[in-house]
This record gives structure tokens, C-alpha cells and sequence, in this order.
């Protein structure tokens, strides 16, 4: 198993986090990770982008320029990662604010309405979890279990209180993303 | 195993410092290396084990403190990032001429000037050339993944004082940042036992004055101290060549690539052999001194070696003068914070030696 994932919206949209807490999950599970974060001024309001590689083998590069998959978040993202998704790969995408829409055959595009959701549990900063349980149920590489000890490992103690909204996120997550 | 932990190349090296019972860190916060001192101070080394951590008022201040505190026989450090080492400069060379060891990390981004704080690993002939003025080498060592952010800085102290020289870890932006799983080592105590024989804590009645200078105006006797370094040097490229082969055994095309481009040709080199070129890498993991031997002996038997740079090509001539003409060398590089992807330098393979 080698599953090359391209995390990228704005900043503030928990790309990073989400990330790491996918990296925490596969160490819990004995995999190999990396986390290569974009870093500089586009964390600052601009665009964001993490690369997160989950392996059973020694990870060699942690800059790739084709992924597995690809979870897109905003339009600028979509229209600079769209073609890095490998021919049958999979590219997740919440259409809230994207005017163009992913075009390519060659690929399993899904949807997940995170951005309403997260407005309808009151919860905005439950986003990125909601597109992660998305990307669970596409892709099962690792169990709830591991993702809960992720977030207990990423997040300080004073958040702790907040990991059961998270799972709930996760699940509804799960339920609603739909393939096109 | 230990316990395995999820962390940034600096953290990784920052939490190694404290538990290679570093004694200080002099420091002066720049991108891509600021967790280095974020995450000391979230630590507080003084309360884990003494360490003394200061946020000096520059990188002159950092460099000088370092020289005072190594005088005094500890273990101490600084980090920064190329512009900030170039300020470091001038007290790097005085650390070397009064031969005192210490650990300074670079994590590499972008110049010339301000430059940008993406990766680069442009600081190459600095780091492994002199940098500084006089004649004076420091062991360069290449972390090329976070367990090496954190293992080379016990090994980086061990070296310093069995020179007494100062060795500086060559990182990059790409090392520095990412997170990688690490295995920690166990915490070293903190030194406690002087080598009297050099150190300035003291004179005692039984022994005669230590002196810590650089500077000595005979000219005879400060020939002599050069001789001695350049012999010190020289014990350093007989001893402590470090270096990784990856498939190289049957590789008819070298890769010869050091820090996170050693990574992204880990990934080329499997790409390419699933094409059926027979390629390996060598990775030097000390830069000074380089592994001109290992690269020299394979030279003959191979059609061409592809360095890959961060750089406008400055390993490549430690990598010519090792081959010594006997096969053509070639350079990937990428420069300004950009950096190549897998493909893109078996790419380059193909077309710098025509393969089809």
C-alpha cells in the first residue's frame, strides 16, 4: 500500500490539521508517513497545501507532482491540482465556491458538502473533519479508532473536550459524500 | 524500538539538542527554521535539564556567544537559516582558528541577499568550502530525513569535540518542515567533566594559563597552528567519510544527490528502473569530508552520473574532481525555492545521456 494524497484550499480551512491528523492516524496503524506542508505568506489568508504519504514501505520522496488522490477545496486549488491526479486516481471536492468544476473522464471524482454541513452542526471548524470522513469512506486505509488517537495526539489537551463533535463530523462525513 | 513521534524536522532537532545534553542555544529566529527555538522555548530546557536557551539580539550576538560558551568546554549550539549564517560567518572562522567545537544547524532556503524562505541548498561551497575567511574546514553533515535531524545532532556533538571543531548540519526548507515519524535517543547527562588541557573555567595552581585566541602575530608559530589544522583536516577525510549507496551494485547511471534531493531521487531511481535503466544514488551524508573515493572507484565501470541540485551546480564539482574525467557528469538543478519532482529528473537522466 502507497497512497500519495494532495491536501490544498485556504488558509484557515484546517488543511494542515487535517493532514496531520491523517499522519498521526497511519503512524497509530504502523504505517510510514510524511507531511510536507506548503509554508510561508500563503498560510497568511492566501492558498494552502499539505502532501501526506502513507506507505508500508520507506517513504523515498515527500515532493511528488502526481497523487492518488487529490482533496480540493478551492477554486484555485482545483484548477492547479486537477491534473495532478493520476489516471484512476480519486479527487474529493467540496463544490462550495467553485464555479468550475472538475472536467477529467479518466478519474473517481466525489463531492462532499462540508462547507454546508458544517454550517448546519453549527460547528465551522468541524469542516475539515466532515472532508476527511469523506476521504475515510472512499478510502478506509485507517480505522476510526486511529484516527481519534490522531486527534488526541495533534491537538493540545485544552481541545480534548472537542474530539467527540470531531468524530460526529467524521461520521456525517462518511454519510454524506457521493460519487459522480 | 522506542516510541515512535509525528514530528517537524526542526522540532526533531530541537528536542535532540536537549536530550544530547546540549549545554546552550544562542539563537535568532528566521524562516524555514523558527521552530527550532519555538519549540525549545514551549520545552524550557532550563527547567528539563539546565540547558541555558537566549534569543540573542542577532545572529552576530548568537555566533559570539557560542564562542564564549564553547571556550568554557560545553556543549553549545546555535541554528539559522543562509542569511543568517552568513552573518555567522566571521565568528565561525574564529571558532575554527581557535578550534572550538560547537554544532550551528542551516536550514537552507533560497538566495542570493533576502532571497526567499522556500528550499534551496545554495549554501553548499559556504558550508563545505570555508565560508568564512583563512583556511579553516568544518565537518558538513546532510540530514536527508527528520530521524537524521534528530540523530546527527549527538552524533555532530561527538565529532565537534573529537576534533574540537565546529560542525555544521547542511538542512534545507523541505527537512526542516515536513513531519516524519522519529525515533528519540535516550537523554544524555549534561557535561560535566572539563578537558582541563584547554578550557577557560579557571587557572587552578597546577597547571599553566589556557589561552583562547585566534590571533597570533609571529608569523612561524602561527604557520605551525595552520599545519595543525590542515593535519586535523586531514584526519577528518580519513576517518569520517559518511556516506548511503542505494542499488548501486549493478547501476549503469549514478545519482549523486545529498538532503531532500537524495529523497526525491530515492523516488526517480525506482521510477527509472521500472523503465529498466539501471540507476542507483549515491548520497554523500558527510559533505566535507565528501565521499570522493566511493563516487572515484565506481567511475570507470559507469556511463554517467546525474548530480541533483538545489543549487546552480556546486556539488557537482566535488563530484568532477572525484571522477577525475573518467565519466561525464551532468546536472539537475532547480533554483529561487523551486524543486524537482521524481519525474522530472529521470527526465533529465534520459535526455542528459540520450537514453532511449
Amino acid at each position: 500500500m502507497n497512497e500519495e494524497i494532495i491536501i490544498a484550499g485556504f488558509g484557515g480551512q484546517g488543511v494542515l490539521s487535517m493532514g496531520k491528523i491523517l499522519a498521526y492516524a497511519g503512524m497509530t496503524q504502523e504505517m510510514e508517513v510524511s507531511w510536507m506542508p506548503s509554508y510561508g505568506p500563503e498560510m497568511r489568508g492566501g492558498t494552502a497545501n499539505v502532501t501526506v504519504i502513507l506507505s508500508d514501505e520507506r517513504i523515498s520522496s515527500p515532493i511528488l507532482n502526481l497523487f492518488d488522490t487529490a482533496i480540493l477545496l478551492n477554486q484555485q486549488s482545483m484548477d492547479k491540482f486537477e491534473s495532478t491526479v493520476k489516471p484512476g486516481g480519486v479527487l474529493l471536492y467540496d463544490p462550495n465556491g467553485i464555479t468550475r468544476h472538475p472536467q477529467r473522464k479518466d478519474i473517481r471524482i466525489f463531492r462532499v458538502e462540508a462547507a454546508t454541513e458544517s454550517a448546519r452542526m453549527l460547528s465551522a471548524k468541524t469542516f475539515n473533519m466532515i472532508v476527511l470522513g469523506a476521504y475515510l469512506k472512499i478510502k478506509p486505509l485507517v480505522s476510526m479508532d486511529s484516527v481519534l488517537k490522531g486527534l488526541k495526539d495533534s491537538l493540545p489537551e485544552r481541545h480534548h473536550h472537542l474530539i467527540p463533535v470531531n468524530e460526529e463530523a467524521v461520521k456525517r462525513g462518511m454519510e454524506i459524500v457521493k460519487e459522480l | 524500538m522506542g516510541k515512535m513521534k509525528l514530528m517537524k524536522g526542526n522540532e526533531a532537532f530541537a528536542e535532540a539538542a536537549i536530550r544530547a545534553g546540549c549545554d546552550a542555544y544562542f539563537g535568532y529566529p528566521i524562516t524555514p527554521q523558527s521552530e527550532v527555538m519555538e519549540y525549545l522555548a514551549a520545552q524550557q530546557p532550563q527547567l528539563r535539564t539546565g540547558m541555558v536557551l537566549l534569543q540573542a539580539e542577532s545572529e552576530v550576538a548568537a555566533i559570539n556567544m557560542v564562542y564564549g560558551a564553547a571556550g568554557t568546554g560545553k556543549r553549545v549550539m546555535t541554528s539559522s537559516s543562509s542569511p543568517g549564517i552568513s552573518l555567522k560567518q566571521e565568528g565561525i572562522s574564529y571558532l575554527a582558528g581557535s578550534q572550538l567545537p560547537c554544532l550551528i544547524l542551516n536550514v537552507m532556503r533560497g538566495g542570493p541577499g533576502l532571497g526567499t524562505i522556500q528550499p534551496s541548498q545554495s549554501d553548499y561551497f559556504q558550508a563545505t568550502k570555508g565560508g568564512g575567511h583563512g583556511d579553516y574546514r568544518m565537518i558538513v553533515l546532510a540530514p536527508a530525513s527528520v530521524q537524521e535531524m534528530s540523530d546527527f545532532v549527538k552524533l555532530g556533538f561527538e565529532l565537534a569535540f573529537k576534533y574540537r571543531n565546529p560542525v555544521i548540519m547542511l538542512s534545507d526548507g523541505i527537512i526542516g518542515q515536513m513531519m516524519e515519524k522519529v525515533e528519540l535517543f535516550e537523554q544524555v547527562p549534561r557535561l560535566t567533566e572539563f578537558d582541563q588541557q584547554w578550557v577557560t573555567t579557571g587557572k587552578t595552581p597546577d597547571r599553566e594559563r589556557n589561552v583562547i585566541t585566534s590571533l597570533d602575530l609571529d608569523p612561524a608559530r602561527h604557520e605551525r597552528h595552520n599545519l595543525k589544522l590542515q593535519a586535523k583536516y586531514q584526519k577528518m577525510r580519513e576517518n569520517e567519510v559518511r556516506f548511503e549507496n542505494i542499488d548501486c551494485d549493478d547501476a549503469e547511471y549514478l545519482f549523486v544527490a545529498y538532503g531532500s534531493c537524495a529523497r526525491i531521487c530515492q523516488k526517480s531511481v525506482k521510477l527509472a528502473r521500472a523503465k529498466g535503466i539501471k540507476v542507483g544514488l549515491i548520497r554523500p551524508v558527510t559533505l566535507f569530508p565528501f565521499p570522493s573515493e566511493e563516487i572515484g572507484r565506481r567511475a570507470a565501470k559507469l556511463k554517467g552520473i546525474l548530480t541533483v541540485e538545489l543549487s546552480s551546480g556546486q556539488m557537482i564539482e566535488d563530484v568532477r574532481l572525484a571522477v577525475d574525467g573518467k565519466v561525464r557528469v551532468a546536472l539537475h538543478n532547480r533554483m529561487g525555492g523551486m524543486v524537482p519532482s521524481p519525474e522530472e529528473v529521470v527526465d533529465a537522466l534520459l535526455k542528459s545521456f540520450s537514453i532511449r
